[in-house]
Order: C-alpha cells, then sequence, then structure tokens
C-alpha cells in the first residue's frame, strides 16, 4: 500500500497535536511546525502527482450491512487538487509567518491552519461520502475557529458564527443527500456509486432529488445563492485565511465535491439545469454588488462569489474539467490578490478602505506589479491564466447551445473586468489620499516571496502547452466565439472602469442598492426576526398559559381549593367531629353489608 | 336461654349509650368515662363470640386474650387521658367542650 497519501492527509494533523500538546507556549516554534508540516504534504503531493492512480482504503466502522471507510483515492481530479491545497497552502502558510508577527494568538492561529490542511485534504482524498462528509464538516469547523480568530471583535465572532451557521444549512441538505444515495444505491463509496447510479430501477425522483440535496453542501461551502451572505462577512478573519480558506482552497471544496461526484448529476438534466442558474445567478449578483465595495477585501470576496459562480455553472453545463480548469487557476490568483491586498492592508496598518489609499505604486512595487498581475489573471486578459479558464467555461456554454448563459457569463465577464480595474486604479495609482498611504512601505520578504511565487503560476497556468502537464482540458468547438467575446467584454469592462475612476479621490458612482448588496442581509434579518419571534411568541404562550397556568398553577390552584373548600369542615367542636366519625363508619357499612346487592 | 345475640344488643346498647354520651354531653370527664363505656361494650361482645365459639367443647380464648390486651390498652389510655384533661385544665380552667374550640376555620 501506497503510504504517500496517508502522509500527506496526516502530517498537518500531527502539527495540530503538537503544538495543542506542547508548544502552544513557542509561539516562532508553533509557526515553525505548521509550515513544515504542509511542506511535508507538499513534497509528497508532488511524488503522488508524478506517481500513479490507485486506491486504498480499511474499515473504520463495521457494522454488519454497514461499513464505514477511511481511504483514498488518487486520480487526475485528486493529484491536481493535491498540488493546488498543499502548494497555495505552503505559500499562504510563509506570509502568515509575515502577517501575524505581532499577533498574540499566532499558536492558536497556525494550529487552526493546519487543522484546515488537514481537513480540506481529507475531502480531496476522500474516497466515499462518509469520510468527505465528516472532513466536510471539520472544514468547517477550522473555518470558524479561523474567521473568529480576533474573537475579541465582535463583528470576528458574529461572523464566525454566521458562517457555520449558514454553513451547517447547506450541510443538512448535504447529509440528506448523502442518506438517499445510500438508502436508493446501499453503497456510499464513489467507485461503486458511480457503477450503480446508472444501472436501471431507481426512481427518476431519486435521480432528480438526491444529486440537488447533494448540491445544497456545494450551495452552503462554495457560498452559493441564497446562502452566500457567509462569505464577505468571512473576510473579518485575518488576510491569509481569507486568501487560503475563502478564496483559493475551501470554498473550491464544494466545486471540487460536484466533479468528484458528478456521475450522480448526469442522469438529471433538470438538476443540471438547476446547477447552472445557481451559479449564473450567484455570479452576476456578486460581479453586481462587488462594483460597489469600498472595503479591498470586500470586492475580493465578491469577485470571489462571482467565480464561483462561474465555476458552479460550468458543472452545470456537464463541462467539469472546464470548472475544475478554473478552478485552479482561480486558486493561485485569488490566493495572489488576497495576499496583495493583506499585503497592502498591513503596510497602511489594517486600513482597508480604498479611498484611503492610492498612489501605492511608487510605495509599494512588488505589490503593486504582483497584484496587477493577479487583477490581470482574474478579468481574462490573453495570455494570463484567467483568460483561458474562463474562456474554457464560455466555449463549454457555447458547445451546449446555451445562449442565456454564454450571455450571462460574458457579462460577468464585463462586470469582473470593471470593478477589478476599478480596485486597482483606485488603490494603487492615483494621488495618495491619506497618511497612512503616504507613510506606507514595502512589505517584508516573507511576504512578498509567496506573492511573486504565486504570480508565476497566476501569468503561465493558463497556457496550453503548461495545461497539457498537469490536466486534460477538452477541446471545444466555438472556441474562437468563446476568445472574440470574453476579449470584447473585458476590454470594455477594463477601458470604461479605468476612464471613470483615474484621478477620482470619491466615487463617481453611487448606487445605495448594489452597495447594500441588494439588502439580502437585511432581508434575511427580517425573515429570522419574524420566524424567530413567531416562534418564540408561541412557544411562550405555550408556556405562560398552557404549562405554567395550566398544570403547575392549576396542580396548586386545585390543592389550594380543596383545602379551602375543607376548611369549612374545621368546625372546633370535638362532638361534631365524633358526630361524622360515627356518621361516616354508619355509611360504610351500610355501603358494606347493604349496598352490593 | 341466654344466646349469642343477647349478648350482641347488650353490647351493642353499651356502645350506643357510650357514643351518645361522647356525643351529647358537654364536661370532657364525662365524655372520656362515655369512652370507656365503649370500649366495654366492645369486651363484653367479644367474651360473647368466645364463649359461643366452642374449639373441642372449650371456649375461644383467643377472644379472650384480646380483651385482656384491651383492658390494658385501656389502663394505659385513661392514664394519657387523664393527664391530656389535667394539663388541659390547668392551661384552660375548665372542662367543658364549648370553651374548647379554638381549632377551628
Amino acid at each position: 500500500m501506497n503510504s504517500a497519501p496517508w502522509i500527506i492527509l496526516f502530517s498537518p494533523f500531527i502539527a495540530v497535536a503538537i503544538i495543542v500538546l506542547a508548544t502552544e507556549k513557542f509561539k516562532r516554534i508553533s509557526s515553525y511546525i505548521s509550515v513544515a508540516a504542509v511542506a511535508v504534504s507538499f513534497v509528497f503531493s508532488v511524488l503522488v502527482f508524478t506517481g500513479e492512480n490507485g486506491s486504498a482504503s480499511f474499515n473504520w466502522i463495521d457494522l454488519g450491512s454497514f461499513q464505514v471507510k477511511i481511504g483514498y483515492v488518487i486520480d487526475e481530479l485528486t493529484k491536481l487538487m493535491l498540488l493546488v491545497v498543499s502548494g497555495v497552502g505552503l505559500l499562504i502558510h510563509i506570509y502568515s509567518i509575515g502577517y501575524m508577527a505581532d499577533d498574540k494568538g499566532r499558536s492558536r492561529y497556525f494550529a487552526g491552519l493546519s487543522l484546515f490542511m488537514f481537513s480540506m485534504l481529507g475531502i480531496v482524498l476522500a474516497n466515499n461520502f462518509i469520510m468527505m462528509f465528516i472532513f466536510w464538516e471539520l472544514v468547517g469547523v477550522s473555518s470558524y475557529i479561523l474567521i473568529g480568530h480576533w474573537f475579541e471583535r465582535s463583528s470576528a465572532a458574529d461572523a464566525a458564527n454566521k458562517a457555520f451557521l449558514v454553513n451547517r444549512l447547506g450541510d443538512f441538505g448535504f447529509m440528506l443527500g448523502i442518506l438517499l444515495v445510500w438508502n436508493t444505491t446501499g453503497s456510499v463509496m464513489f467507485d461503486e456509486l458511480s457503477q450503480r447510479w446508472t444501472s436501471a430501477g431507481i426512481s427518476p425522483l431519486v435521480l432528480t432529488v438526491a444529486p440537488l440535496l447533494i448540491f445544497c453542501g456545494a450551495v452552503g461551502k462554495s457560498a452559493q445563492f441564497p446562502l452566500h451572505v457567509w462569505l464577505p462577512d468571512a473576510m473579518e478573519g485575518p488576510t491569509p485565511v481569507s486568501a487560503l480558506i475563502h478564496a483559493a482552497t475551501m470554498v473550491a471544496a464544494g466545486v471540487f465535491m460536484l466533479a468528484r461526484t458528478f456521475f450522480l448529476f448526469t442522469p438529471s438534466v433538470t438538476a443540471l439545469n438547476v446547477v447552472l442558474w445557481i451559479g449564473l445567478l450567484t455570479s452576476l449578483l456578486a460581479a453586481v454588488m462587488a462594483t460597489q465595495q469600498d472595503d479591498i477585501k470586500r470586492v475580493l470576496a465578491y469577485s470571489t462569489l462571482s467565480q464561483l459562480g462561474l465555476m458552479i455553472a460550468a458543472i452545470g453545463l456537464a463541462a467539469p474539467q472546464a470548472g475544475m480548469f478554473h478552478l485552479y487557476t482561480h486558486a493561485s490568483f485569488k490566493a495572489l490578490l488576497f495576499l496583495g491586498a493583506g499585503s497592502v492592508i498591513i503596510a497602511l496598518h489594517h486600513e482597508q478602505n480604498i479611498w484611503q489609499m492610492g498612489g501605492l505604486r511608487q510605495k509599494m512595487p512588488i505589490t503593486f506589479w504582483t497584484f496587477l498581475v493577479g487583477t490581470l489573471a482574474l478579468i481574462g486578459c490573453p495570455p494570463f491564466a484567467g483568460f483561458w479558464s474562463k474562456d474554457g467555461i464560455l466555449a463549454a456554454a457555447l458547445a451546449h447551445e446555451n445562449i442565456p448563459a454564454f450571455i450571462a457569463i460574458a457579462c460577468v465577464t464585463f462586470l469582473t473586468a470593471y470593478y477589478m480595474s476599478r480596485l486597482f486604479v483606485v488603490t494603487f495609482l492615483g494621488e495618495t489620499r491619506s497618511d497612512s498611504a503616504g507613510h506606507s512601505h514595502e512589505s517584508p520578504m516573507v511576504m512578498t516571496l509567496p506573492l511573486v511565487l504565486l504570480a508565476i503560476p497566476s501569468t503561465i497556468a493558463g497556457f496550453p502547452a503548461v495545461v497539457s502537464i498537469f490536466y486534460k482540458v477538452p477541446e471545444h468547438e466555438g472556441a474562437m466565439a468563446a476568445i472574440v467575446v470574453s476579449s470584447i467584454a473585458f476590454l470594455a469592462g477594463a477601458i470604461s472602469a479605468f476612464l471613470l475612476y483615474k484621478e477620482k479621490a470619491k466615487d463617481p458612482i453611487d448606487i445605495p442598492l448594489f452597495e447594500n448588496r441588494f439588502y439580502i442581509d437585511q432581508m434575511y434579518e427580517v425573515l429570522v426576526k419574524w420566524t424567530q419571534d413567531l416562534l418564540a411568541n408561541i412557544s411562550g404562550f405555550v408556556d405562560r398559559w398552557i404549562i405554567d397556568g395550566g398544570f403547575v398553577r392549576g396542580a396548586g390552584r386545585a390543592a389550594w381549593g380543596f383545602g379551602f373548600a375543607l376548611r369549612f369542615l374545621q368546625i372546633g367542636n370535638l362532638q361534631a367531629y365524633a358526630f361524622l366519625f360515627g356518621a361516616g363508619v354508619v355509611l360504610l357499612l351500610y355501603f358494606i353489608l347493604f349496598g352490593a346487592s | 336461654m341466654v344466646t349469642l345475640n343477647d349478648y350482641l344488643i347488650a353490647s351493642g346498647l353499651l356502645f350506643a349509650v357510650g357514643f351518645a354520651g361522647v356525643l351529647l354531653r358537654r364536661n370532657i370527664i364525662i365524655i372520656f368515662m362515655a369512652l370507656e363505656l365503649m370500649l366495654n361494650a366492645a369486651n363484653l361482645s367479644l367474651v360473647g363470640f368466645s364463649r359461643y365459639n366452642l374449639q373441642k367443647g372449650l371456649p375461644d380464648y383467643n377472644a379472650q386474650v384480646l380483651v385482656f390486651f384491651i383492658i390494658t390498652v385501656a389502663a394505659a389510655e385513661v392514664a394519657v387521658g387523664l393527664a391530656i384533661i389535667v394539663a388541659l385544665f390547668r392551661a384552660r380552667q375548665t372542662t367543658h367542650l364549648e370553651d374548647l374550640n379554638t381549632l377551628k376555620f
């Protein structure tokens, strides 16, 4: 049995154990242990990448017909995902050493990061639903810990709660889906399922409902509409966490899971269409919201939402390869953008409002150039990575002759180019608009090195020559039309944003609807408050009038009432008592002797 | 010929007289004596049963043993009861029941 996958999986876990049990007090050692563990995972991921496909598993729980196995499956999907997760993870761990240098809770932070790596790698390696679900939940927990890292800030604690609860909502559907699949086919192993699912005898309803329930999990984890609300708030966490978890890897887990279980979706056109339109809706909404955000991390968060929507849409277009391709390229350039934003934020002493920045081009050259690369990659400028992968999704839409989807994706491309150019122009060009921006300087090596390293794949990861090493992207017909449309859309977006925001000190456009995210959070708040108040009133009524008034006080009142009635028998005359006693005896005797007949 | 019924009627009459005394008299000492009368009515009926329930030609002595028990218990009861009455008299200077009615609503 090949031991490399187990080493990849458990090396971060051992790091967590060591940090929590032994080195909590020694912050520097803790951070190095964590980085070393990811480095080990990365090295073995490279080994696995060059090695053979395979799978192995052992029984974990054995209850007669019900067996839960822990095991790994190594195929093309896993190999590349391992490389992305451990590679991006490694760079972000290194970056964290610099970013978190002054933080008191560094040991806790690095333990959380390692726990996250363990759980994410578990999802990637899992060869069955149960194991995937366990690690899926672990990812949720570690995300909670890391979002709430600065828990003394109430906004961070709230954001952590929100992320966890919203995810639970999706996970509930996911769990139901797993149970339905297991009940229908009697198996949770992916390889067995892929054969049994297509066999006859499964009702069409189940064929549609089960994948949609599974999709619920992805909706929660990958922050799709209507469960997208947690992701922008999750930006309360430290920036490297946002980069690793809420941009590059964890939110991609939903897409990865859909790609892994894609065989469940193929028989149902309805399920695929739902997936497609949820993805496109999220993508469009998020892109529109991003155009009016002023917080540098929030813009990036919405762009993440938007890109995740595209990946989900690609799955819905029955082109999981295109979706995964976009996931890989997105992981590198979005991590790059977030780390660049983190570098800016640290240089400006935790200033996140882009209108307080400006003119950072001269102050922070490395951050500027790498951020430029990330922006170009994200907006799909040829020949950067995002161009190729976004083009793949457009081509998939064309190949399916799904014109509405094609138009929607083109709109997203335009909007992406628009808001990213806006962000870039306002942050790095023009005049410096605040003191902290004026006094900023370039970040230390430990932070700029990951930027440079991430800029490389962001640039070249899309070239067909490079892609062919890693991944097989299917050729699509009509790719030329896709290239033309996406180029026009991106040029239009970039140029219009550049002209609008060049040398501006204030946002020339003000659309409160977009700025306030279509008031979706507020609607949820009202809805939650309304249902909560209703439930509280009902249970309050039951408690006050039925349980308290009826049973508790009722029993007391009844006892008191009987006592009150009996008081009148207490007349104080001994002989009256004796008479009543005698009368009672006589009555009893009468009933015993004569009453029976 | 005296039959069991005669004993029982005498016993019942005695009991009724005692019960009437308990109900109707006002002086607590008289009531106490009436109570004793009721006990003795019970004794009389027991002795009657004993006489007329022959076991191998002999009366049933179980009933007569019970009578001795009752006499013993009654003696103890009289001692306690009289002590209570004395204590009551010291506290209230009366042995009349209509003055002893504070235990009421």
